[in-house]
């Protein structure tokens, strides 16, 4: 990387002293050959579809479309609070029962909602109509439903609270309030994968 | 006691509105003790251990009607945190919501079945929902109150 001097004019044409560290970094990138750089990319495919793999398959196993939700209001306290991570079941043969605590979502809503079903009734056709409230909640759940619906049905029903890990989901939280935190550990998870080298 | 009166917290049609009055006698730490559901005794296994946060204790009524072939209505419900008296002697409760019924199914119905019921709240793991083994019959009376005031 010779400097070459112009007609009075001197700067670096390429790199020079100053940008040493970073031309190391570029140079490794392109030490690299292709075939490397395709594995590497690879790798990272694979690493990513393992994780949807596991997802879709906790969805086929629970048979909820949502096997793991997070927890964002305290309308479930002391039992819930703002950050728990809640493990959901939606079998089809098992039957809504006062006392559960069930996540569903409005119509017209995409926020699922955490609370306990206080009412059932059931026709014998197996068709159920049930309300919920929250624990930390004075009254019932009827406002937070549709314009003029009073109950909900097994339709509305993303799954029930099986399990739950406390304080695990305040990472979801925290990317979702801090986009650009949610980002850089992108972008730190993707250039640890891509510059990784297997020796 | 049971009244027919407009819903106002639902639909818009008249339902029947029930009125129960209970005792609650229970203990809920000990092996050795019994939970006592209106002279029922019943054994319990020691509730409260290391990964117990809390438990939701909730009396329902189950019951049928011609409407609908199972009801069931939380009429009353406490939560209950490690540490807390784990005794409970409540007389002359009456219940705190509303007993409601989709219908008026209540009117001469022999057989409302109240279960005493927990939540176990673990510090992590599973949520059980346990069923108290005792339970009590209630019927109710085939004519309406108009008067009487809760």
């Amino acid at each position: 990387r010779a400097l070459r001097w112009g007609r009075g004019l001197c700067w670096p044409r390429s790199g020079g002293v100053r940008g040493g560290a970073a031309m190391d970094l570029f140079g490794d990138l392109r030490r690299m050959n292709k075939r490397q750089l395709y594995y590497q990319v690879l790798n990272f495919a694979m690493i990513v579809s393992s994780a949807l793999m596991i997802w879709k398959g906790l969805i086929v196993v629970t048979g909820s479309e949502s096997p793991i939700v997070v927890v964002l209001s305290g309308s479930m306290e002391p039992a819930f609070h703002r950050g728990d991570l809640l493990f959901l079941t939606n079998f089809h043969d098992d039957p809504i029962r006062a006392g559960e605590i069930v996540v569903f979502k409005v119509e017209g809503r995409d926020i699922p909602i955490v609370h306990r079903v206080i009412k059932v009734h059931e026709k014998g056709n197996g068709n159920i109509k049930f309300l919920t409230k929250g624990d930390n909640n004075e009254v019932d759940d009827r406002g937070l439903y549709k314009e003029g619906q009073n109950w909900l049905e097994k339709k509305d029903v993303v799954g029930r609270a099986r399990g739950f890990l406390p304080y695990v989901g305040m990472v979801t939280i925290i990317m979702n309030d801090y986009p650009k935190f949610k980002y850089a550990l992108l972008a730190v998870m993707g250039a640890y994968v891509l510059l990784k080298r297997e020796s | 006691l049971r009244k027919n009166v407009e819903d106002f917290t639902g639909p818009r049609e008249r339902s029947d509105l029930g009125f129960v009055t209970f005792d609650i006698t229970a203990d809920i730490l000990d092996a050795k003790k019994c939970m006592v559901f209106f002279l029922t005794c019943i054994h319990l296994q020691s509730i409260f251990d290391w990964n117990v946060k809390q438990l939701f204790l909730y009396l329902s009524a189950e019951y049928s009607t011609k409407n609908n072939a199972l009801n069931q209505v939380v009429l009353w419900d406490k939560i209950m945190l490690r540490g807390d008296n784990p005794r409970l002697s409540l007389k002359d409760m009456k219940s705190k919501y509303f007993f409601f019924d989709d219908g008026n199914g209540l009117k001469g119905n022999r057989n409302i079945t109240l279960t005493l019921s927990w939540n176990v709240v673990p510090n992590a793991g599973i949520l059980p929902l346990v069923t108290g083994s005792g339970h009590v019959s209630v019927p109710f009376p085939d004519t309406y109150e108009t008067t009487k005031s809760y």
